[in-house]
């Protein structure tokens, strides 16, 4: 569908969240340190309810979670305490943490808040053991250097992982997060990705923020005209977000058409459901089967829209299993789907019979205990009427390939309440101006292309590196800033490419072989083969020793010697022109451990004795 | 609080760079509450709030419970606590709520297991209880259970939970079970474990138990309650939901989660046992003192008059020989000591050492494995209960409501 995004009214803005690197957690003394589970040292299980606000209402979103009782179950590590357990109350708002939260705030020219005060978001999706996460509201207000408003930066401490359903891991809970929420401004899928690649950029120039993917998620606001506002959670691949708008605004502009053409059929929704279950009893289909309940329900006029696409792989019937599921049912059947999935086209006809269905309707059926199917049956009526307004206000999880499903109705202010064990943090105005800007990482990328005269892509992979201190290190230590960016850079992505784990390699290390080199006692072509020793562990001295053996001069003479005599007649052939390739012969054999001038000089030496001597 | 603002004015905050709208709260120190219409709540001066109008800012809506009144009926005496508190928007400090309809809205599931009724005694935070209060306590008890209660749940701050559930333990003989129950968890969080807590509480209290206990988690998981003996309880964590946990002896039963089935061990005593009684005198000139190495012997010259000292002693139940002659000195007077022992778990023996054996010669009675604080209580009630100082040594020393264990089993 190829779409006019400014007739279409598009608006979209963009959360983004952001784990810090901090030492320690946001309101506990744990490191943020990310665990596998099979280093788990025990786990725990509870069950989480809504809460009423102090205002005594009962958020939307909450209570939609609150369909279903489930049991929550965590993993914990010797990493983790008896705060992310819920088990105590929370330690003091980690100063390190609100500094770069500041800091950033300050890059983006925003109002601090002047005093902090910590809330509750209600979450009972089991992500945050105290039924809750705690955020903070740091600064308001401000312009990204591209010109996109930027309308509030909080800190927050970050969820547990889920591990699967409602299994989660205890390690990445209370890890301090910045969410950046811009202002509503962007208006084609592609402002969208630039803003947030922008928004990367800040981020990642403060040095102080983890990395890796699931380490920053973007949350994607949309809306067209007539449409309705829809927040799309967790997209995690900054490529991917001009997709999601994209198929965003797909999604609501068929939804908006299914609206007419509902209106324009003048389609209705039946309100009982009726029970089914008896015409399925020998059905090939497993899950009808074996079905204790089978509850139908007519759509009169709805035919074909059940099943039209909306974006790729997704259909309004997609939309209704999804509000279904909230009650713990596996999904739905729609006639515009069938007869599929072992339902037969006598057993399609036998349903649209019972139901009084005419072709022109649309029936939908649900299989599960009668209790969940009651209450799947309430949700896909309610999500069927909604179909006449249009588009619901949603919060939405990005599916893959970005296409997206509905998670649960968009929060209100009423899941809000202040977190009474914190207490109030004011930002004295001292405090703020005192914090230093770091130079963004696209001022840093000129640099280094203006001063150490690197191409713009190695400029720009060494600006992202996290060896860029070292490397700025190095050369200021009288390193050449060619072989400093070789050593941090080109090499190691080299021997990264060929499996060596260069990851293990300490900058310090490097630093070291470095300076051997500058003082030419080992000799700069045994870079790569140093590297590759210091990832296997060893150190600057023994790496150097083991991939570039010293050889002494008169060691070097003789090889030399010997691979001139090899080659005599060669030399006599091509004359001084022959130094070049014996030159590379040499240099093999010696392993990079001599300095190539040296040989050179040596070996142009040898070579005009040989064409002296004929 | 300001007094150019009242909660709820709607405000706009002008800060140096930008401008938002948001509803007042309260100012503490200079600096105002403003609640955001995104729900955040920010600290701003005062200075910088102007007043754009009001809003109705409407009391919470309370929903009344509907009871059954063909079940058995659970009387509940609240004293305070978490179990049902609520936060308050204004200060955004946690209260506690009090009426059986805040109970019952708090841990809605109640009401399918009991007809409540609520006593509200009094609403303290329980570091503010009192042997006073714990007078009012019984006989509040005691009306209840001579009223036809099938089961009493005391809603109780976690705090002194133990030393008022020992007090209890003393003062009342009761055919029902007297149920303790509070929460680890403020009850306005989804995660609380006052619902667990509460509903097992009451499922106890419909036991076939005839005794006072408390009921709390088991462990850190959902996963079930135990129900402790009200003198052998203590809590042992600031924090945890399993802070209580029965010293010295097994638990008394257990209530499994979501399930609710109570089971209760062999030494529990059952329902229907004894008539309803009630002693309620104390003698409140008792005192418990922690000894710790190198203590003034002076010191103890602050309980001169005193009718009964409870010593926390070292080990076996020691305190330094300088201590003893204050001590001889004292007990000659009329004043009656009482050796536990700061280790908590094990039996006070003063026949091993000389120090101990010193300490028996000064007149110190052996005050066998109960807990420091439950031998405080228990020496309180006995004061107030016998004039006779002999008899006063003779009951310390022996079992009246399960403090004191005939034999350390293994």
């Amino acid at each position: 569908m190829t779409l006019d995004y400014q007739k279409l009214g598009l608006i979209a803005g963009i959360e983004i969240h952001q784990q810090l690197n901090t030492k320690e957690k946001l309101f506990c003394r744990c490191p943020t340190t990310i665990r596998e589970a099979e280093e788990s040292n025990g786990e725990f299980f509870r069950y989480l309810r809504a809460t009423k606000s102090e205002m005594g209402e009962l958020d939307r979103a909450a209570e939609e979670e609150m369909m279903q009782v489930r049991q929550f179950r965590y993993l914990t590590y010797d990493t983790t305490c008896l705060v992310e357990n819920d088990e105590e109350p929370p330690a003091p708002l980690n100063e390190e943490a609100l500094d770069i939260v500041l800091t950033i705030a300050k890059v983006c020219g925003m109002t601090p808040v002047p005093e902090i005060h910590t809330m509750r978001k209600l979450v009972i999706d089991g992500s945050n053991t105290s039924g809750f996460q705690r955020t903070a509201l740091v600064a308001m207000n401000g312009t990204l250097p591209g010109g996109a408003g930027i309308e509030t930066v909080c800190l927050e401490e970050e969820a547990a992982q889920r591990i699967e359903d409602t299994f989660f891991s205890l390690d990445r809970l209370g890890i301090p997060l910045i969410e950046i929420t811009t202002s509503p401004c962007m208006h084609t899928p592609e402002a969208v990705q630039e803003t947030a690649a922008q928004i990367g950029m800040i981020l990642r120039s403060t040095g102080k923020v983890k990395r890796g993917l699931g380490t920053i998620r973007q949350d994607i606001n949309i809306s067209i005209r007539e449409g309705a506002r829809v927040e799309i959670k967790g997209v995690q691949e900054l490529d991917l977000i001009a997709e999601v708008v994209r198929r965003e605004v797909c999604r609501q502009v068929s939804l908006l058409d299914i609206r007419d053409e509902l209106k324009k059929r003048g389609a209705s929704v039946e309100k009982n459901p009726v029970d089914v279950t008896s015409l399925f009893t020998g059905s090939k289909s497993r899950v009808l089967k074996s079905a204790p309940k089978i509850l139908a329900i007519r759509l009169n006029k709805f035919a074909g829209l059940v099943g039209r696409e909306i974006q790729p792989g997704r259909r309004l019937g997609s939309e209704m299993s999804d509000y279904a599921k909230k009650c713990g049912v596996g999904g739905l059947f729609h006639t515009d789907e069938l007869p599929a999935y072992g339902v037969t086209e006598d057993e399609v006809t036998n349903l649209k019979k019972a139901l009084d269905a005419t072709p022109d309707d649309c029936v939908i059926i649900v299989a599960d205990k009668p209790q969940r199917c009651q209450c799947a049956m309430q949700q896909i009526i309610r999500r069927a009427e909604m179909a006449f307004e249009g588009v619901p206000k949603e919060t939405r999880k990005m599916l893959e390939g970005g296409s997206t499903a509905y998670m649960r109705p968009l929060p209100g202010a009423a899941r809000m309440y202040p977190e009474t064990d914190v207490f109030q943090v004011r930002v004295t105005p001292e405090r703020f101006a005192s914090l230093e800007i770091p130079e963004m990482i696209d001022d840093t990328i000129a640099r280094y292309m203006q001063e150490f005269g690197l191409a713009r892509e190695v400029a720009r992979q060494m600006a992202y590196s996290e060896r860029r201190n070292a490397f700025e290190e190095a050369i200021n230590s009288g390193i050449k800033p060619a072989l400093a960016e070789r050593a941090f850079n080109s090499t190691l992505r080299e021997l990264s490419r060929e499996g060596t784990s260069v990851h293990r390699i300490d900058d310090e290390d490097i630093k070291q072989v470095l300076m051997l080199i500058n003082t030419g006692e080992v000799a700069k072509e045994a870079l790569s083969p140093i590297l590759t020793a210091l990832a296997e562990g060893k150190t600057p001295t023994e790496a150097c020793e083991c991939a570039a053996p010293k050889v002494s001069e008169e060691e070097l003479a003789s090889i030399i010697n010997r691979i001139v005599a090899e080659r005599a007649d060669f030399i006599k052939e091509r004359g001084n022109a022959a130094t070049g390739p014996i030159m590379g012969v040499v240099m093999k054999e010696v392993r990079g451990s001599v300095d190539g001038k040296i040989v050179n000089q040596i070996l142009r030496e040898a070579i005009s004795h040989v064409l002296k001597n004929t | 609080m300001s007094t150019t603002f009242e909660t709820g004015d709607l405000v706009r905050c002008t800060l140096q760079g930008c401008s938002c709208e948001g509803t007042y709260i309260t100012t503490r120190d200079g600096m105002a509450t403003v609640k955001l219409t995104s729900g955040y709540n920010i600290g701003v001066p005062e200075e910088s709030l102007s007043k754009t109008g009001s809003s109705e800012m409407a009391e919470p809506q309370e929903v009344e419970i509907a009871q059954d009144t063909t079940l058995p009926k659970i009387s509940i005496v609240s004293t305070g606590g978490t179990i049902a508190s609520k936060i308050d928007y204004r200060t955004g400090a946690v209260t506690s709520q009090f009426r059986a309809t805040d109970i019952l809205n708090a841990i809605p599931g109640l009401a399918s297991l009991a007809e409540f009724s609520a006593v509200q005694l009094c609403n303290i935070l329980s570091e503010n209880m009192t042997p006073a209060i714990w007078q009012q306590l019984a006989r509040a008890i005691y009306d209840e259970i001579r009223s036809g209660a099938q089961g009493i749940l005391v809603t109780h701050g976690t705090d002194t939970m133990a030393y008022s559930a020992a007090a209890m333990s003393f003062m009342i003989k009761t055919p029902v079970p007297v149920v303790f129950v509070g929460s680890q968890r403020s009850a306005d969080r989804p995660s609380s474990d006052n619902v667990m807590n509460g509903m097992c509480a009451a499922k106890t209290a419909l036991s076939d138990l005839g005794e006072v206990v408390v009921v709390m988690h088991g462990t850190t998981s959902d996963d079930f309650c135990a129900i402790h003996r009200g003198t052998r309880v203590r809590k042992m964590h600031t924090s945890r939901r399993d802070a209580f946990q029965t010293i010295g002896d097994g638990i008394i039963g257990s209530v499994t989660y979501p399930s609710l089935d109570v089971s209760l061990s062999s030494h529990a005593v059952k329902r229907g046992n004894c008539e309803p009684r009630l002693k309620d005198k104390l003698e409140e000139k008792c005192a418990i003192i922690w000894y710790y190495p190198g203590m003034d012997p002076a010191l103890l010259s602050a309980w001169n008059g005193y009718k009964g000292i409870v010593l926390a002693g070292t080990g076996l139940g020691h305190c330094g020989t300088d201590m003893i002659a204050r001590i001889r000195e004292m007990a000659a007077a009329g004043t009656i000591f009482v050796m536990t022992s700061q280790c908590l778990h094990g039996r006070v023996c003063d026949r091993v050492y000389d120090t101990g054996r010193d300490l028996l010669g000064a007149g110190v009675i052996e005050g066998e494995d109960m807990l420091p604080e439950v031998a405080l209580v228990k020496l309180m009630w006995v004061l107030g209960n016998t004039s006779s100082l002999a008899e006063a040594r003779l009951m310390m020393a022996q079992n009246l409501a399960g403090e004191i264990t005939r034999r350390s089993s293994v």
